[in-house]
This record gives structure tokens, sequence and C-alpha cells, in this order.
């Protein structure tokens, strides 16, 4: 095991496989995110189509060994453009007995187990609540079981790098992933440089994590464990150059390039919250674009950073999970009565109160369309997948600038944390949403004195006038006391008042005219149901419908974008149809909301367990409501269900 | 801004055109007069100056400044003031907030701003009690006190503001009081000067809900027994003959007879010590405007400013990971090209 080359799979088989979903699972100080990424990268590398679901507890260290303290990360990887991190893994790498217990009941039969048999002893078996060994026991029968002492062979392994015996057991992840990377013949020197730059300040674990990894590769080589290599050929994905992009960085991103686009400069106001919090980490990096990021005192000072900053004329930012939403509520609705652009990313979780902080949700959907006291309309767009969330930070961006708005974006757990690969665009192809300051008086008084009027609005889009301070002549005070139409003076007229909150709401509404019509995906013109999502579910709608339609039912699809206002037709498109499903990861925010603007039947498919829906309930879902009882392409069981069927996803 | 010399301006120049609704004879006139009369002298211009306040009495300030402003929430005037600071670092911003406003509902901005050390003027109007909500008792209001909200008296223990300030290391900390125009400009002024946080309590006399809350020290023929005049560099001595004087004494200030302990006794005042505890001492002089109060400069020391800091960083990130480039950055993790 010494042996440091790489040796090649001359002595196998390799078997060409469309698709495989891998999920490897251990303790949450055993590395399986960052094991997981490393495959997904060179997966990437190698012009697969893939997508990501990590999983992992609140805690940092829960108790090691505990089935609370596993973490988890799956990907799917494929040769054809696929939708969803896939249904079911068709392997499982279970680093102690706790990762094989939580998970095992995700794999159906058939499938490959991979267990690091080292952590199997009776101290981690009584942890995760075995009362027998499931390696022993027979309770794994029907899986492809493969028994891999990582943690000796590790250790072992890497003694030449003179790591003492208690860090060297710390490499196992990279064992792991050489071992699969050997499966699914992966390319190595990405993986080998990258070890080399991340831990070049500690030259003694790159030598140990280089070692675990080509051990681990060896092994699966020498061991004779497998009978063939598998073998994920490049998906034909559109010509261009691509990158492997979480939400959250593309989100990052997208700010950033809006803060380009529009020649402003960007400013971050924030208090760590997870799981936005990587969005502050990657803005920090960038201040070379003239990017200001403030880690705040608290929520509420954040978003109030960010308004004043937008007040100065810079683009104002702030970010936000759970909890942080509800205490920003105040500070939006200042913004909403100072109209001035603000950007407001609420990278949702589970909820209420603390709930579930890094698991995923959409139920903060009715909050931000009505979350604030008073009338007080703000925009909402939402990204459909984590590549999506650049084009959509960009469109709420022009949304907030142009109509001198706050815009909530609405993203979620698992598009912040998911990856997939992105075409990188071209810049030039980017919008310009650049909007003039105003400069001068935009107002006489009968006696001819110019003055400057903030509250006079464009005829188009109702926007006032943005004059930032610096600017002579046209000095004025804005507040959160209601403002005379027009010269923004404090008024508290009745009159006044109904005309402001009609005014708010009317420019709000007239964003519909500026924002694309929902696209329907209807390959039968006039199909039986029409599946309706928004945010981050779009992946298994629309797998549910491509193998719905495989099924030979007519199934059509929409996915909003912009939530507030709608896109100008759907409420064409939703009388359109017979039937009207949305599937949400809540209790059914946005089908209320549909139902009561348009008066249609539509009706909900609701998901709260913290995950992300699976391909199959949706389809099983679609059946169910076209009377289709077979049972669904994929496996349609329930986490503690019994049918297994195949596994197809698209 | 631009080279060209700052016009001349009056009063006038800096006065809106909007009707003042403070009660009558409220002391948050003779603040604004302080203000709108200190402007002309400080030689800036209108349209780089930015009054923004939270809500309560005070908070109405910046209506009525011919310069630019926001009238925000409560407490949140700090934060908001924060991010238009740091974006715009050459612009004047003053902050104008009450007792309630800072000190309650936006206590922890107030701390924030200070240990920063944000460019802000804040001015801290204390009338120990909340008069726009018609009188209940605010957290600087004495123990005891009754009011429409404690008919039974108020229990809270109250803030020292000045004592708060220095405790979060404000570089700079002063008090003065609203009977005294002269000595408010003189301090305001002192207060836009410095280059960081500035905090000004101004003790401000609500006569609807808390009528003479401050009279026993600012009431003229008070003034020379009750107030004890901070000047850098000269030793601390009060009373109309200069016969009472301030020791140090095992780190507690405590009030002397000149006579008996001796000019060369008393504590020379440094505004400039590093070591906030001298300052903090003499905060602790007076726990409410009942015995002798000193005004004037608590504290004014040096150190960078939060958005001088913030704007170095984006400077030396320019110098070391070179010009904006969205291109490059958005190609910057491993990419691969396809067809």
């Amino acid at each position: 095991m010494a042996d440091t080359a790489i040796r090649a799979h001359q002595d196998l088989p390799h078997r060409v496989v469309d698709r495989v979903v891998v999920r490897f699972a251990g303790d949450s100080g055993d590395g399986m995110q960052l094991t997981g990424d490393r495959f997904t990268t060179s997966s990437a590398l190698l012009g697969n189509d893939l997508s990501t679901l990590p999983d992992f507890p609140a805690e940092i260290r829960a108790p090691a060994g505990t089935l609370a303290g596993v973490s988890a990360f799956q990907v799917h990887i494929s040769d054809h453009d696929i939708l969803t991190p896939g249904d079911r893994p068709d392997v499982l790498v279970a680093m102690n007995p706790a990762a094989l217990r939580t998970n095992i009941a995700d794999l159906d039969p058939g499938s490959t187990v991979i267990v690091n048999t080292d952590a199997f002893e009776e101290r981690n078996l009584h942890k995760a609540g075995y009362t027998s060994n499931p390696l022993e026991d027979g309770s794994l029968k029907g899986f492809r079981l493969y028994q891999v002492p990582m943690t000796s062979i590790t250790m072992e392994a890497v003694k030449p790098s003179g790591t003492k015996p208690r860090d060297a057991e710390r490499s196992k992840n990279f064992f792991a992933l050489g071992l699969i990377s050997f499966m699914y013949t992966r390319p190595v020197e990405p993986t080998l440089e990258w070890i080399q730059q991340r831990f070049a300040k500690a030259p003694m674990v790159a030598a140990a994590n280089t070692l675990a990894f080509k051990a681990g590769w060896n092994f699966g080589d020498t061991a004779e464990l497998f009978d063939s290599v598998f073998e994920v050929r490049p998906a034909h994905l559109e010509p261009g150059t691509y990158t492997n992009i979480s939400g959250n960085t593309a989100i990052a991103w997208g700010l950033i390039a809006a803060s380009q686009l529009s020649e402003l400069p960007l400013f971050l106001g924030s208090y760590p919250i997870t799981p936005a919090s990587d969005i502050l980490h990657e803005l920090s990096k960038h201040k070379n674009f003239g990017v200001r990021t403030m880690q705040a005192e608290d929520e509420i000072a954040g978003i109030g950073a960010a308004l004043g900053a937008a007040y100065g004329g810079a683009l104002g930012v702030t970010t936000t999970s759970g909890p942080g939403i509800a205490l920003k509520s105040e500070t939006m609705g200042l913004a909403v009565s100072l109209e001035l652009p603000l950007l407001i990313l609420d990278i949702q979780r589970g909820g209420p109160s603390t709930g579930l902080p890094t698991k995923t949700e959409q139920a903060d959907l009715l909050q931000a369309m009505y979350g604030r006291h008073g009338e007080s309309p703000i925009p909402i767009v939402a990204p459909a997948t984590p590549g999506d969330c650049f084009f959509v930070a960009i469109e709420a961006a022009r949304i907030a600038l142009r109509y001198r708005t706050p815009v909530l974006i609405l993203s979620d757990g698992y598009l912040a944390n998911g990856a997939e690969p992105w075409r990188v665009p071209d810049v030039a192809s980017l919008p310009d949403i650049r909007v003039p300051f105003a400069t001068a008086a935009n107002h006489e008084y009968p006696d001819g004195t110019p003055a400057f009027w903030p509250y006079l609005r464009d005829p188009d889009t109702l926007a006032r006038a943005w004059a930032v301070p610096g600017t002579p002549g046209l000095e004025h005070r804005i507040g959160g006391l209601e403002k005379a139409d027009g010269s923004g003076a404090v008024s508290y007229a009745p009159a006044n008042h109904d005309r402001m909150v009609h005014l708010r709401a009317a420019k709000v509404a007239g964003i519909a005219r500026d924002i694309p019509p929902v696209v329907v995906d209807d390959p039968d013109g006039d199909s039986d149901l029409l599946l309706l999502g928004w945010g981050s579910t779009y992946g298994a709608i629309a797998a549910a419908a491509r193998r719905a339609r495989a099924r030979g039912h007519r199934v059509a699809t929409a996915h909003l974008r912009h939530l507030n206002p709608f896109p100008a037709n759907l409420g064409d498109v939703v009388r359109r149809y017979p039937r009207i499903l949305v599937p949400e990861m809540n209790l059914g925010q946005l089908v209320k909301l549909v139902r009561a603007e348009f008066l249609v039947d539509a009706m909900p498919l609701s998901k709260v367990s913290g995950q992300p829906f699976r391909a199959a309930e949706v389809e099983r879902a679609v059946l169910d409501l076209l009377g289709d009882t077979g049972a669904a392409t994929g496996t349609d069981r329930t986490d503690n269900g019994t049918v297994a069927e195949t596994v197809e996803d698209q | 801004m631009t080279d060209v010399a700052v016009p001349v301006t009056t009063k006038k120049d800096w006065t809106s055109d909007q009707e003042v609704r403070w009660c009558p004879g409220c002391g948050d006139y003779s603040i604004l007069t302080a203000v709108q009369m200190l402007m002309p002298e400080l030689g800036v211009r209108r349209e780089d100056t930015v009054f923004i306040s939270g809500i309560g009495c005070s908070s109405r300030f910046p209506y009525y400044m011919n310069t630019y402003g926001i009238h925000s929430i409560h407490g949140r005037a700090p934060a908001i003031a924060t991010g238009l600071a740091v974006t715009r670092p050459e612009l004047h911003v003053w902050v104008i907030t009450g007792d309630g406003d800072a000190l309650s509902i936006g206590g922890n901005h107030l701390l924030h701003a200070l240990r920063r050390n944000v460019k802000l003027t804040i001015l801290l109007f204390n009338n120990q009690i909340y008069g726009l909500t018609k009188g209940q008792y605010s957290p600087t209001s004495e123990e005891g006190k009754v009011t429409k909200s404690t008919p039974f008296g108020s229990l809270d223990h109250p803030y020292n503001p000045v004592s708060l300030a220095l405790g979060a290391e404000a570089t700079f900390v002063a008090r003065t009081h609203d009977m005294d125009r002269k000595h408010m400009m003189e301090t305001f002024r002192r207060a836009h000067e410095h280059r960081g946080a500035s905090l000004v309590e101004v003790y401000q006399n609500c006569n609807v809900f808390n009528d003479g809350a401050f009279e026993e020290i600012t009431a003229k023929d008070a003034r020379p027994h009750m107030l004890i005049p901070l000047r850098h560099g000269e030793p601390i001595r009060f009373g109309p003959e200069g016969e009472r004087g301030v020791v140090m004494d095992g780190g507690v200030a405590r009030i002397v007879e000149v006579a008996d302990a001796g000019v060369e006794a008393l504590a020379v005042h440094d505004e400039h010590r590093e070591d906030p505890s001298f300052a903090f001492a003499l905060s602790r002089l007076a726990t409410g405007p009942h015995t002798p109060t000193p005004i004037g400069v608590f504290r004014d020391v040096q150190r960078i400013d939060y958005g001088s800091q913030v704007n170095q960083q984006l400077v030396e990130a320019t110098t070391t990971k070179g010009p904006a480039d969205l291109a490059a950055l958005l190609s910057s993790g491993s990419t691969w090209t396809v067809g």
C-alpha cells in the first residue's frame, strides 16, 4: 500500500453507464462535504452534467459516531442533461455505523454499499443504535456490500508522510475519494493538484492526503473487489466554458456583476447566519471590485447600513435566512416608504424560529409578500437552479434600481449549497442596468423658484427621482412618515395617504409590464395538468413531468421566477388547464396566492421535511391526479416504504 | 466635491422651509438654533451634509435642516448612517437621536457605531423621558420616577450615556446642555472636527413631560456651583470663585474644596489619554443632574475611523488582486470547455 504511484485500470473491464448517484456519508468531522465536493469537481472537469445535494447537521461537531452527527453529500453525475441530485443513491459510502443506519433506507436493493469496517466496532454500533452488527447479521443482504478497512489502510499508507497516528486517521476521507474515483474512472491529476494547493501551508497534511488518496485508488485496483470499473461519459452540453457553481457563489457573483453593470459600488450589510453566510464570505474576497462588506452587529443593522448606502447611491444589499428575515421586516418597510433600491436576499431554511438551520424550505413566500405592517408591497424574485442564482441577482438589481424599490430574492438552502455545471456567460451579453441620478431641479414654484421634489414620479415606471447627497441644489429630507405626493413633505392628509398607498402598489404591480411572460412547457399544447412551481423545485418538477410524459400522460409545466408581481400572462395560463398542481416545500403558499389572484382550483403538493422534493414524489402525485395507479417510474416508496422499481431518472 | 471655495452661508441657508413642530418652549429649539448657527462656520457645503435620525421628538430634527436627511426608524439611525458614511466618506453625516432612541431600542447600534469609530457626529438629546409617546420613563430616567407607565415609581437603574460611550471606547465623548448656546456650538464644532465617531450628550428640557429635569444644574445661577467645566490641560475646578475641584483618588474622581486639598492636588484634565478610565472616572462624578456635573469634552483621542479602513482595504485589494475583471471572476473556478 505504500506504493505511491497511481496505477491504470488496465486489468478491469470498463462498463459505460449513463448516470450514477453517489452519496458519501460519515461523521460531521469526517470531511464528507469536502470529499463530495472533490468528486463533483473532477466529474465536472470530465464534462459530466451533475447536480449535488449536501446534507449536514447544524452542529459543527455533533458527538462523534451518533446519528445526529451524520453529514452526507450526494452527487448525481451523468452523460446527459439532468435536473436533480437523484432520488436514490446507487452507491453509498458509509464511514461508520451511524452513516449506514441513517442512509441505507434511501437505497434500492442491488445498490452498492461501501463501508469502513474499522468503524464498525461495539461502541460505534451501540451509538448508532444497532443491536447487532449489520455487516454480519445479514441485514444488508440484497446490496452489493464492499467491506474496506479504510482507517487502518489509511494509517498504514500515510506513514511515509511522518504524520502522527492520531492525525493520520483523518485522511481516510481521501482514501474513500481515491477508491470511488477509481471505481468511476475519474481523473486523478486535478485532485492531486488541488490537495497541494489547499494544504500548501501544511505540507505534512498534503503529503498524508495524497498518500491516502492514492492508497484508495490502488486499493480498488489491487484488492480485486470489483469485476469492472465504470465510465460516465461527458454530457452533450451546449458549447461554452463551464464551471461548477453553487447557488451561494452564483448569487454573490451575480451581485458583483450587477454592481459592474449598474456602475454602482456594491455594499453588503450582513449578519452571519446559516445558510446565507457564504455569500458574505464570497463577497468579502472581492474588494478589488469595489465591494464593501460589513459584518454588522445584528440583522437589523445589516439591512439598515445597506439602506443608508443605497441613499448615498450604492447598490445596497443584505443577506439573511430564517429568523433574520423577520428582524429585517421593519427596515424593509422603511425602504418601501423611502422608495430606494435595496436587495434583500433570503436564503430560506426550515422554520419556524431557529427551525432547521442547515435544511431547506420555501416557507417564507407569504412573509415576503405580506410580512410587513401596512400596505407594503415588495417585488419578489426566486432562482430555480444554482446557476440561475447569478441571473436572478442581476434581475433583482435591475428591478430595484429602475423602480427605486426594495426587492426580495428568495433562494433556499438547497440552491445555496447545491451545485451544477454552469455555462459561464459572456459578460457582453449581460443587461445594461444603469439608471441616472437626479442632477437638476424637477419642479418650479409659482414664483419661478426651482425646487427638487423627491416624490415626483416617472410617468411610466412611477419610480421617484433619486438624488444622492453631494448633489448641489437637490437637498431634501425623506423618512418613514407618510409623504405628500410629489413634494415628499410630511403629510397626514387622508386623501394623500390613500393616493400614496395606491401609487406604491401601482408601481410594484406595473413591473409586470417589464418582465417576461411565464414560459409554459407543454408538448401537447392542451395538457390535462399544469405543474406550477417556483424556486428550487424546478428540477424535481421538470424531471417528474418528463417521466409522466414518458408514460403517455399530457403534463405541462411552468416555473415562476417573478412572484411579485406575477408575469402578466399567468392568469391566462392557469385558466387554460383543468388541473393545476403546485409543488412547494411549504404547506401551500404559492398555491394560496394563485387561488386568491385568479380564482382557480389549484392544488398544493407539500413537502416540509427539510429535504428537497424527489422527482418520484412529484411524479407520484401527478399519476394520482391523472388516475394512473401504476408505480411511479422512479422508486416511489416512502422513506420507510417498501415498493422498489427500476431507477431511471432523467 | 469640487475645489471651488465653499460659499459663504448664513443660518437662513441651513434652515428648511418646514414649519417646526416641537412644543413651544421645548429645549429642542435651542439645539436646532445652535446647529443652524454653527453650520455656516464649519466651512462645509449643504449638499455634503446629511442629518439622519431615528424616532422620537428629537428625530424630527432633519426636517428642519436644509441639507440631505433621513428621518428613519426607531433606534436604527446609527446603523443607517454607518452604511452611508462608509460608502460616502466625503460626506458629513450627523446622527440626531434621543435617550429612548439611542439607549433603549437602538442601544446596540450606538455601541457598535462607537466601537467601530464610524465617522459620525452623534447628538444625543437626553431629556430623561419619552415625549412623543406622551410621557413614559426612559432609560435615563432616575429610579423611582412616577410616569404614566410607572404609577408606583420606575424600578430601572438608569444609564449614564457618557459612561456608556466611554465603556464602548468612543474616541470623542462630550456633554453640553440646551441652556447654553455658546457651549453647545463649541462642543458641536469639536464633535464635527473629530475624525471618527463623536458622541455629544445634550441635556435637554422637555417642558411638557419632564419639565425642569436639569434645572438644578443648568439654571443660570446654579451653573457656577453645579457644572464642572472640563478644559484640556487645566486643573478641574468649579464654583463661583473656583473654590471647588476634582481630585483622582485611587482611580475614583472626588470633589474637594481647593482650600483643603491644594491646587496642585487637583486632577488636570487630559482629553487625549488613550486609556478611557480617567474620563470614565469623571463621568461617574454625578449619577443624575442633581449634584455637580462635568460638562465639556471628556475624551478626544485619534483612532483611524472605520470607513477609512474599509476604503483602504479596497485600495489594497486592487493593488494585490488587480483591477475588477468580471469575465475573469466568472472563470476563476475550475473550468472546462464543451464544443
